[in-house]
């Protein structure tokens, strides 16, 4: 039943990393239980709740649905990278603390990494219609989301002053 | 207080570490040489248990496994009744029900185990609707299905009805079991040790209901048992009783392997094993006049309690209460019932049985004003209960209310004469698919635990001052996301007069802080938050009275206030100022009568849904929602602003989205993927308003957590009705049951 562990070589946060992964561990697990990187979050297992969204190459992934050996040589963020890129606290992790859109705080790493993506993509202040399509995939069960959309229209506009 | 920081906006306490990632829930954290446990469970709703076995191809001396034998103690759940015991020994009673438990070192094996494991089953009859627990050809508890009854009347119902000179409306309303969906599934992590005790660290709503279970169990003195709250990713009443469940289960797997347990639930497990909403039907005969004065309300309420009789009376408790609405009614008859079926036992949500009898009362309402010819709004505003008049169950409402303007408020934001209109003519203009609706609908919500409750909690709070001029909240209140840590922090900055940042709220800990009672029944802020500013209050007088601290209740300058604790600790031990919850003056409750001050306060509201729904799919799309609420002071208006959104999202989604398919009585859909819960894009902008409070400015604060769960599913289905001329009358109502609907109007 143990298949042959692998070395998998990726970018993690930006800090290049090899890890022995079993083939068949998934990208959360191997970010969860092995580099204690425990910001990315189990809800489901299934790919519907979204609490485990990183970034993989700028693009949002489901890290329960993929399997570590899938980002070999890929470049990973997690939500504990956003905050590094940025120097500390990432404006969304700033807004996202202001609007209060983070109450039990399970289903925020999955998010700010979704909204991060958007943002990233558009590079301009976006609509609240633009932000619930962008997080549709993610899963809150505490805020009803008016603030987390508030929250990332805000961050937009900071982003995009000059 | 004027400068104080009660009433406004600080940020969440425990903000940067969730916006980071840094929070540990329970799944993240380890222990040196933890195991990690399953839980067997039965795949049946109902049979006779006759044996166990081990499958073959398991290594099962690697395994520590726990049957009822092996159990420490009693093998039962420590709740109201001692019906329900922790696994499973003759008798299986509930689908998913816990048999035995198993833990490994390595987790994919302890799943093999699981896997493995085979229950030798006798079936019996399973009871699994209300209908057959009603007729009781099959009796699965006591000698009637019936867990309990209570019934309550004022006036003369029966002459009232048989008036000639009023209309009789009758109906029946439904509302289907609702999982809570936290986020973070539930888990647990043990250690036992033979000395120490037990220690158990996990996501749950209420320290002390866990240790008194775990104390029970084990047979141990109190402070042998320890109980640690980990960072809780949601509850909604998910994990206030049933936690005690896991916990125990944990406790005794760490007890028979000599190593931690940590005992996680997947998604799939939780949804099935765990407690959801109680199904309910409430029967309405009402009597009205042609004006819209209610004269009689004749009220049947029944919930479906599950296979054991868990917190069921006290749910219906609360629903019985609520049933007959915010309003004046000389003549009320209720009757209430909790019954047994072969469910999983239902339990704790958001609301706790009131949602389900507001709902039946306000679609009842709408369903009497389209009688009538009323506006919908009007024959509520009629109604509305006035200061000093009496409630249902004969409560005197002596606080100030004037609901009419909560009401006039709710209608002014929503635009609803004229939107009512023009949705009017819209509807008969279009040739289009789409229809638009607007619906109301007013309620009220008692805060803290129901009747004599809080008498018998005898919550306790304590505030501690530091050598350094900090002080320490213990209080056994958790912060699950709704803001207890903030709320808390404010309060006794204020009552201390200290800034902000001299107050810490540590995480609850059953060997640190006092028992203040349960974090449940939007008792938090308004029962332990008093508690605290009360203790608080003691701490100074304690200062004051040894001369180091100057008399006043204002602002004191940190550094004074510290050299008065440093003082104060050179002669003695600790400084800490206590309180006891003490009911108000002048409150009794008659649980036999089942009448009298059934609550010390209520929170009023009022809400509008505008809706759209497309004829074709039968789909309904909420376009705006207006919630308009009394809640006394507000402690923090964005936090409090986002416990009444997340409970209208959730309530959307009890009206529109979720169902919980029962099969054999096994949950038949017990994924996020088939049992849908309103996502960014199904919830539509949520505007909430809180009225200043009846009692002005310096009101005591009422608990707001539960209340937005009661307004918006009556206030959808009347705006559905507004739209299409159907009448529906259950939820969930997805497209399947509303095109069912729309049919049936039609023919």
């Amino acid at each position: 039943m143990t298949a042959p562990v692998r070395l998998l070589q990726c970018t993690v946060n930006g800090r290049a990393t090899a890890v022995a992964v079993a083939p068949h561990r998934t990208l959360l697990e191997v970010l969860r239980y092995q580099l204690d990187l425990i910001g990315s979050k189990q809800g489901c297992d299934k790919g519907d709740c979204g609490a485990c969204t990183v970034q993989v190459d700028g693009v949002p992934k489901l890290a329960c649905l993929t399997l570590a050996v899938a980002v070999e040589g890929r470049e990973v963020t997690t939500v504990e990278g956003l905050g590094e890129r940025a120097g500390g606290c990432h404006p969304l992790q700033d807004a996202f603390d202001r609007h209060d859109a983070a109450q039990c705080g399970f289903c925020t790493p999955g998010i700010l990494m979704a909204a991060d993506a958007l943002l990233r993509r558009v590079q301009r202040p976006v609509t609240p219609d633009e932000v619930r399509a962008a997080l549709a995939g993610n899963l809150c069960r505490c805020t009803g989301y008016t603030k987390i959309i508030d929250a990332v229209v805000d961050a937009s506009r900071r982003l995009s002053q000059p | 207080m004027q400068d104080g920081f009660v009433g406004r906006s600080v940020p969440r306490r425990e903000g940067h570490d969730k916006v980071t990632g840094a929070t540990a829930y329970v799944d993240d954290l380890s222990l040196p040489g933890m195991w990690h446990g399953v839980t067997v469970r039965s795949p049946v709703a109902r049979a006779r248990l006759l044996g166990v076995e081990l499958g073959e191809g398991v290594p099962w001396h690697e395994f520590a496994i726990v049957g009822p034998d092996d159990l420490p103690g009693p093998n039962v759940v420590k709740l109201i009744d001692t019906d329900q015991p922790l696994l499973a020994a003759d008798e299986i009673r509930h689908c998913d029900e816990p048999v035995l438990l198993l833990a490994h070192p390595d987790r994919a094996m302890a799943e093999r185990g699981r896997a493995a494991v085979r229950l030798r089953l006798e079936p019996l009859p399973a009871v699994t609707s209300l209908d057959d627990a009603l007729r009781g050809d099959v009796v699965v508890w006591g000698r009637d299905n019936v867990f309990r009854e209570y019934r309550t009347a004022k006036g003369d119902v029966d002459a009232a009805l048989a008036d000639p000179d009023v209309v009789v409306v009758e109906g029946v309303y439904e509302t289907g079991a609702q999982e809570q969906m936290y986020i973070e599934p539930q888990g647990m992590i043990a250690q036992f040790d033979a000395e120490r005790g037990v220690t158990v660290r996990g996501s749950l709503q209420c320290p002390y209901y866990v240790h008194a279970a775990l104390v029970a169990l084990f047979q141990l003195p109190p402070q042998q048992v320890r109980v640690i709250q980990t960072a809780t990713g949601g509850g909604f009443g998910g994990k206030e009783e049933y936690p005690s469940v896991i916990a125990a289960h944990a406790a005794v797997l760490a007890r028979k392997a000599g190593h931690p347990v940590k005992l996680i639930y997947d998604r799939v497990e939780d949804v099935r094993a765990t407690t959801k909403r109680h199904p309910s039907r409430t029967h309405h005969r009402t009597a009205v006049r042609r004006d819209g004065t209610l004269v009689a309300m004749d009220i049947d309420f029944i919930i479906d309690g599950g296979a054991y009789l868990t917190l069921s009376p006290v749910v219906l408790s609360r629903g019985a209460i609520h049933s007959a609405g915010p309003y004046r009614c000389e003549h009320v008859r209720i009757r209430a019932r909790a019954i047994a079926t072969s469910h999983p036992p239902h339990g704790a949500f958001r609301g706790f049985g009131a949602p389900q009898s507001v709902f039946a009362l306000e679609r009842h309402l709408d369903v009497i004003a389209a009688r009538l010819g009323l506006d919908p709004a009007a024959l509520r505003r009629k109604n509305l209960l006035q200061p000093g008049e009496q409630t249902a169950v004969g409560q005197v409402v002596r606080e100030p209310i004037a609901l009419d303007r909560v009401l006039d408020r709710a209608l002014a934001l929503s635009h609803w004469h004229e939107r009512r209109a023009a949705h009017e003519a819209f509807n008969r203009s279009t040739d289009g698919p789409l229809r638009r609706g607007i619906g109301v609908a007013t309620f009220m919500h008692g805060a803290g635990f129901t009747g004599a409750g809080e008498v018998h909690l005898a919550s306790v709070a304590q505030v501690q001052a530091e050598r350094d001029g900090t002080l320490t909240v213990l209080a056994a209140s958790t912060e699950i996301g709704q803001g207890t840590n903030t709320v808390f922090a404010q309060i006794v900055a204020d009552a201390a007069g200290l800034p902000l940042s001299r107050v810490r709220v540590g995480q609850p800990d059953t060997a640190v802080v006092p028992d203040s009672g349960p974090t449940v029944a939007s008792r938090t802020t308004m029962v332990v938050g008093t508690l605290l500013r009360r203790a608080t209050a003691s701490l100074r007088q304690t200062l004051r009275d040894a001369g180091l601290l100057p008399a006043g209740t204002g602002p004191v300058d940190p550094e004074v206030f510290t050299q008065a604790v440093a003082r104060y600790l050179a002669d003695h031990e600790q400084l800490r100022g206590e309180a006891r919850y003490e009911p108000p003056p002048g409150i009794a409750w008659d649980e036999k009568a089942f009448r009298g001050d059934a609550y010390a306060s209520y929170a009023w509201a009022a809400y509008v849904a505008d809706v759209t729904v497309d004829l074709r799919t039968a789909e309904v799309r909420v376009d705006d929602f207006v919630a308009v609420q009394e809640v006394g002071r507000v402690v923090n208006p964005v936090l409090a602003a986002g416990q009444i959104e997340g409970g209208v999202a959730q309530a959307i989604g009890w009206a529109l989205f979720e169902q919980v398919v029962y099969r054999d009585g096994r949950v038949a859909n017990p994924q996020m993927t088939n049992y849908i819960i309103p996502t960014a894009v199904d919830t539509p902008p949520i505007r909430v308003e809180f009225m200043p409070p009846f009692l002005g400015d310096d009101a005591p604060s009422k608990g707001i957590g539960e209340l937005p769960m009661d307004g918006p599913a009556p206030a959808i289905l009347a705006a559905v009705q507004h739209a299409t001329g159907a009448v529906p009358t259950a939820i969930p109502m997805l497209p399947e049951q509303l095109a069912q609907v729309l049919q049936e109007a039609q023919s």
